[in-house]
């Protein structure tokens, strides 16, 4: 346990030095977008980088910011010029809580898998199959841009943002963008359940339970549910990097104002202390997400020992 | 329980007259025949050669079938620059906001877009099968450093970087599907491992080895058939997986660089144009959907026909 600990920590920071140098090294800083501008001379273009402390050598910029962000001070932001961890955390609250209503979108996958696995090779089962087999293929971008186009031409509105005013308000705000970026999760939770179901109902202590003739669905409730449904657990936190993606694109389509479409910004700016903050975010989300499902699955299934 | 019946009659010996009917087959054709009897399988495979045939074909449909180039306008009777007009008998999907033919980029974008899935699906292959190889057929510290890399690499958050990366770089067509590969090779590698993890320790191998044969000649002949059936299946999920990537970051402006056009790059305009040009979203989105659907559903297929022990 903490070695799996001690493990995550170094992974940690091997990925975000290998992506700090990997930024600073690709030509076209923020200087390059500076350069861009005619009216900008070669003195204004050194001033900005001994401004922002770009003319360090690299390895004296990497230990500086690593000795910051170990405090969570991700510097200055170039473009907003403000300190960087105060913008993404601005932004951090709308995109928590489409990620928590995209995670609730996604258990509607659990009872879909379950209906599925206990009507096996029947209709409810094929449509199942079905529904998740087009839902991986759809890119999410387009399934966003085909609701937008749907709603405004039904209702002649589409979510632009988040909803202010009352919570019907913020509701009918949140759910489109929500349910595009649940719909992967979903996809993978049906999936994952179904399989689960499937291999608890040919269990021994179900055939027993069969046997001695207990009604159907106390031996689902009681005996398969009970047992299918606990590692469902893990899948929250395998799914996590893939929401956290998802979301880069569901914001931007939505024009919802969090992290993901502050990044887009970021990017577009050549914002370096926005970029590096919030890639540092998104490593340290995926890493602990599959950490956590690690140790669940440890604890949800005994059998399972790490070494 | 069936009671075996005695056999009262001794049973009347057929005199071989003519061949067998069936012959046996080897392991492809084989395959090839449970795929051949697969009809949602065969249906796809149909369906993407067609999506590849008409795309491969575009300068030819453009050029003799429509008269249209893609990086011109096109004009109204006019003589003015026709910018979105809806679809009607002039332009059969309409254009778009600078009054290109829509039909005529879908079709171009085809190339783009499937040669960036190929090219990715070929180079993770290229680099993940003969690492997943070397990690479980060597195990220790090989297998050590190549799972190190392959953590890290999978830890990633790769949306974003290849964001990062194509601002910075600008790639062309042939270095983005490269960089995509980059990130794609680990996962090939750890199902390659897999599957050589459970070849490597089979008797056939050990008699191989008894009997002299060196590391190269056991991995090339003995280990390798093995990885073949799941080195192509998920080498078609890269496929499909890398054309929705690059459609992802190409509708956000960073991937396939203008003028020329993607299935994701040709959406990429904004939200507000929607209102008024609904008919610019549904031919990208369409074509990608089905084209992602049918490599999934043929790979499907080529994993229950190359392996049918797996089917479900």
């Amino acid at each position: 346990m903490v070695r799996r600990l001690l493990q995550s920590v170094l992974l940690l920071l091997v990925v975000i030095t290998a992506i700090f140098f990997l930024i600073h090294l690709t030509p076209g800083g923020p200087e390059a977008a500076l350069a861009n501008n005619p009216r900008t001379s070669a003195e204004d273009i050194a001033r900005v980088k001994q401004q922002f402390g770009l003319t360090d050598p690299l390895p004296i910029q990497y230990l500086h910011w690593l000795g910051n962000a170990a405090h969570l001070d991700f510097g200055r932001s170039y473009f907003y010029s403000r300190p960087a961890t105060d913008v993404v955390a601005e932004r951090l609250w709308p995109s928590i809580q489409l990620g928590i209503m995209s995670y609730l979108v996604a258990l509607l996958g659990v009872p879909l898998g379950v209906l599925a696995a206990t009507h096996r090779g029947k209709l409810a089962d094929n449509l199942t199959r079905l529904v998740t087999t087009l839902g991986h293929a759809l890119p999410t971008w387009w399934f966003g841009l085909t609701l937008i186009v749907v709603l405004n031409s039904v209702l002649g509105w589409f979510p632009n943002g988040q909803g202010r005013g009352g919570p019907w308000q913020w509701f009918s705000y949140i759910i489109f963008p929500a349910l595009v970026l649940g719909l992967a999760a979903l996809v993978t939770f049906t999936r994952f359940v179904r399989s689960e179901v499937l291999e608890v109902l040919n269990q021994d202590y179900v055939r027993t339970a069969d046997a001695k003739g207990l009604p159907r669905t106390l031996v689902t409730s009681r005996h398969v549910l009970r047992n299918a449904l606990l590692p469902v657990v893990t899948q929250l936190g395998y799914v996590l990097p893939a929401v956290v993606s998802g979301a880069l694109i569901t914001e931007y389509v939505f024009s919802w104002p969090g992290v993901g479409r502050l990044f887009y910004e970021a990017a577009v700016a050549r914002d370096y202390p926005i970029l590096l903050a919030i890639l540092t975010m998104t490593t340290a989300a995926t890493i602990v997400g599959t950490l956590v499902a690690d140790l669940s699955y440890g604890i949800v299934d005994p059998r399972v020992r790490y070494s | 329980m069936a009671v075996a019946a005695p056999a009262a009659t001794p049973l009347p010996i057929e005199q071989p007259t003519s061949r067998r009917a069936s012959t046996a087959r080897g392991f492809w054709s084989s395959a090839w025949w449970r795929f051949r009897h697969d009809r949602v399988s065969l249906i796809a495979l149909a369906v993407l050669l067609a999506i590849v045939v008409l795309s491969a074909a575009a300068p030819l449909i453009s050029g003799l079938i429509l008269h249209t180039d893609p990086a011109q306008f096109m004009r109204t009777p006019a003589g003015r620059i026709a910018t979105l007009q809806p679809p009607g008998p002039n332009y059969p999907l309409g254009t778009d906001d600078v009054g290109r033919d829509v039909l005529t980029r879908l079709l171009y974008a085809g190339q783009v877009s499937l040669s960036v899935g190929f090219l990715v699906a070929l180079v993770s292959l290229g680099l993940g099968a003969p690492m997943g190889l070397l990690a479980a057929y060597f195990g220790g510290s090989v297998d050590d450093v190549i799972n190190a890399v392959v953590q890290f690499m999978l830890n990633i958050p790769a949306l974003f970087v290849l964001i990062v990366l194509s601002i910075f770089l600008t790639p062309n067509v042939i270095e983005l599907a490269l960089i995509f590969g980059l990130f794609f090779w680990p996962g090939t590698a750890r199902q390659v491992r897999a599957v050589v993890l459970s070849a490597r320790n089979r008797d056939y191998v050990d008699a191989a080895r008894v009997l002299g044969a060196g590391d190269g000649r056991i991995m090339a002949r003995h280990i390798l058939p093995n990885v073949a059936s799941v080195a192509i299946v998920v080498a078609g999920l890269d496929m499909a997986a890398a054309i929705l990537a690059e459609s992802s970051l190409s509708f956000l402006g960073f991937g396939v660089p203008v003028p020329l056009s993607s299935w994701g790059n040709m959406l990429s305009l904004s939200q507000e144009m929607f209102r008024s040009a609904p008919w610019l979203v549904y031919p990208p989105g369409v074509m990608i959907f089905v084209t992602v659907l049918c490599v999934f559903l043929v790979s499907d297929g080529l994993r229950d026909a190359l392996d049918p022990r797996l089917s479900r």
